[in-house]
C-alpha cells in the first residue's frame, strides 16, 4: 500500500491505496464520494471527469498515487456551502440538459474546464470541446445550449 | 477491468529513472500522462510489475525556441502544445495538431514523449514530428543520443528505444512552412483512420495509420521536389504501402483515403 495525500473539494484527505488503485475507485470507494460515475472500460465515455489541478481528467485514467499532492475537485465541491448551484450546474438545470443524469456529473466537471480553457466559446467549440463526453439520452442540444449560457454569463 | 498489481517507484530525475529502469529490468515501464498504458493496463494488453512515473519531472516541461530549432521537454502535455505562443510562433503544425489529439481530458494529460515512446501508427503527434524532420532525444545509462524520427520507428508499437532509455526531448526545426494536416475519422475524440502530414510545402509527407509505423510518403516528396502537381504527386501516396484492414476500413479504402487526403493536404499547403 501507498499512503497519498489529495486535497479534495479543498479538504486535505489521506488515504492508503495499492498503486493500482484508479483515482475514480479512490475517489468513490474510499472517500465514499459516489457523485463521480464510471460508465467505460476504454476511457472514452468522461462520466468520471473530475478537475485535477484545475483541468478536467478522466479519473478512470489515473492512478491515484498519480494524484498525489494534487488538487482535486469532483461534483460534489461545485456547488456553494449554502447549497447555491454553480453557474454550470444552474445552466443545466434551466436548459433541461440532463435526463437519467448518469452522464451529468461528468459533462459538468469537463463543461467547466472546457468554458475556462477556450474563452469566447461559439457552439462548435462546446461540440468539439466535450466530444470526450457521452451522453446517450439527451442528444446533446440542451447540453450544448446550457454550456453556451453558462460561458456567456462567466460561468467558470 | 482493474489492471494487474504494480510496484510504484517516482522518479525524482532523468537519471533515477534510468538507473530504476536498469534496475528493474525489462518488466518495468515509464509511465508519464498515463493516456495510453493505462488504457491497455486496464484490458490487461500490458502487465508490467513496475511503473516508473516521470510524470513529476516538470523541468522535461518545457518549448524553447531559437537558433532555427524548436526543442520541447519530453514531458510537456498536449494540451500545453496546443496553447504555447511561442510554438503557434515558431512551429505552427505542431500546435495545431495536438490540439486534434483526443479530447481535451487527454490532452491535459498525454505528454509529447509519451506519445512518440508508444508508437502508435494511428497517433498524429508521431506523424507531424516525422512530416517536419524532427529528432529525438534519448537519455540511457551511457548518455544522451540524437535519433531521427526517419530512424526512430520500427514497427507496430515499437521504436529503437532501449528498454533502459528514456525520452528527454523532441526537436523540430522551426517554420513549418507551407503546412497542413488533414485527420479523418469516423467517430468523434478517435485516432485517424487514416492522416496526412504536410510540411515545408511538401518537402516533408507523413502518413497516419498507413502500415505498422508512421510512414514518410518519400514518393510523393520526390514528385513535388520534381514539379509534380499537387493531384499528380498524391496519386502515388499509398504505392509501396502495406495499410491495415480493420472495422474501419479495409487497406483498399485506405489507400484511397491517403491519395484524397494527400492531394488535399498538399493543396492547403500551397501546392497547385
Ligand atoms: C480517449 C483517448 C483518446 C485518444 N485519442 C488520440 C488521438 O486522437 N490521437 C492520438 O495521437 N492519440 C490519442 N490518444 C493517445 C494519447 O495521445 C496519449 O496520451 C499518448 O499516446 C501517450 O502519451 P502519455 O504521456 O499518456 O504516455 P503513457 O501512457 O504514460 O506511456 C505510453 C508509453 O510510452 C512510454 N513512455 C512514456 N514516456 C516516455 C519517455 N519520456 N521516454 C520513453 N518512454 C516513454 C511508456 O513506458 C509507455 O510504454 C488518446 C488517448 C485516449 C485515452
Ligand atoms: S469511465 Fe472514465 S472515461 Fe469512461
Ligand atoms: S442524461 Fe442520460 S446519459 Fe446523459
Amino acid at each position: 500500500m501507498t499512503a497519498v495525500t489529495l486535497t479534495v473539494n479543498g479538504t486535505e484527505r489521506s488515504l492508503e491505496v495499492e498503486p493500482r488503485t484508479l483515482l475514480v475507485h479512490a475517489l468513490r470507494d474510499d472517500l465514499g464520494l459516489t457523485g463521480t460515475n464510471v460508465g467505460c472500460d476504454s476511457s472514452s465515455c468522461g462520466a468520471c471527469t473530475v478537475l485535477v489541478d484545475g483541468q478536467s481528467a478522466k479519473s478512470c485514467t489515473m492512478f491515484a498515487v498519480q494524484a498525489d499532492g494534487a488538487d482535486i475537485t469532483t461534483i460534489e465541491g461545485v456547488a456553494d456551502a449554502d447549497g447555491t448551484l454553480h453557474p454550470m450546474q444552474q445552466a443545466f438545470h434551466e436548459h433541461h440538459a440532463l435526463q437519467c443524469g448518469y452522464c451529468t456529473p461528468g459533462m459538468v466537471m469537463a463543461a467547466i474546464s472546457l468554458v475556462d480553457e477556450y474563452p469566447g466559446l461559439d457552439e462548435g467549440g462546446v461540440r468539439h470541446g466535450l466530444e470526450g463526453n457521452l451522453c446517450r439520452c439527451t442528444g446533446y442540444q440542451n447540453i450544448v445550449d446550457a454550456v453556451l449560457a453558462a460561458a456567456g454569463s462567466g460561468g467558470d | 477491468m482493474i489492471p494487474a498489481a504494480f510496484d510504484y517507484e517516482v522518479a525524482e530525475s532523468v537519471d533515477h529513472a534510468i538507473s530504476l529502469l536498469g534496475e528493474h529490468g525489462d518488466d518495468a515501464k515509464l509511465l508519464a500522462g498515463g493516456h495510453s498504458l493505462i488504457p491497455m493496463m486496464r484490458y490487461r494488453l500490458a502487465t508490467p510489475s513496475v511503473l516508473v512515473d516521470v510524470g513529476r519531472l516538470d523541468d522535461l516541461r518545457y518549448i524553447r525556441t531559437g537558433n532555427g530549432t524548436v526543442s520541447i521537454g519530453a514531458l510537456t502535455r498536449h494540451s500545453e502544445l496546443e496553447h504555447s505562443a511561442a510554438l503557434a510562433e515558431a512551429c505552427p503544425m505542431l500546435a495545431s495538431v495536438a490540439a486534434l489529439v483526443g479530447d481535451p481530458a487527454v490532452r491535459h494529460r498525454g505528454t509529447l514523449g509519451g506519445t512518440i515512446a508508444h508508437a502508435d501508427p494511428a497517433s498524429d503527434l508521431p506523424a507531424a514530428v516525422l512530416a517536419l524532420g524532427g529528432t529525438i532525444v534519448a537519455q540511457g545509462p551511457g548518455g544522451s543520443r540524437e535519433i531521427a524520427a526517419t530512424d526512430f520507428f520500427t514497427g507496430y508499437f515499437e521504436s529503437v528505444l532501449a528498454d533502459d532509455e528514456m525520452i528527454t526531448e523532441v526537436r523540430v526545426p522551426a517554420g513549418s512552412g507551407g503546412w497542413n494536416y488533414q485527420k479523418f475519422n469516423r467517430r468523434a475524440q478517435d485516432w485517424a483512420i487514416v492522416g496526412v502530414a504536410v510540411a515545408g510545402g511538401g518537402a516533408g509527407v507523413s502518413l497516419v495509420n498507413m502500415g505498422s509505423t508512421p510512414v514518410r510518403a518519400s514518393g510523393v516528396e520526390a514528385a513535388v521536389a520534381g514539379g509534380a502537381s499537387a493531384a499528380e504527386a498524391a496519386a502515388v501516396a499509398a504505392d509501396g504501402l502495406d495499410p491495415p484492414d480493420d472495422l474501419n476500413a479495409d487497406a483498399e479504402y485506405r489507400s484511397h483515403l491517403a491519395r484524397v487526403l494527400t492531394e488535399r493536404a498538399l493543396n492547403a499547403a500551397g501546392v497547385a
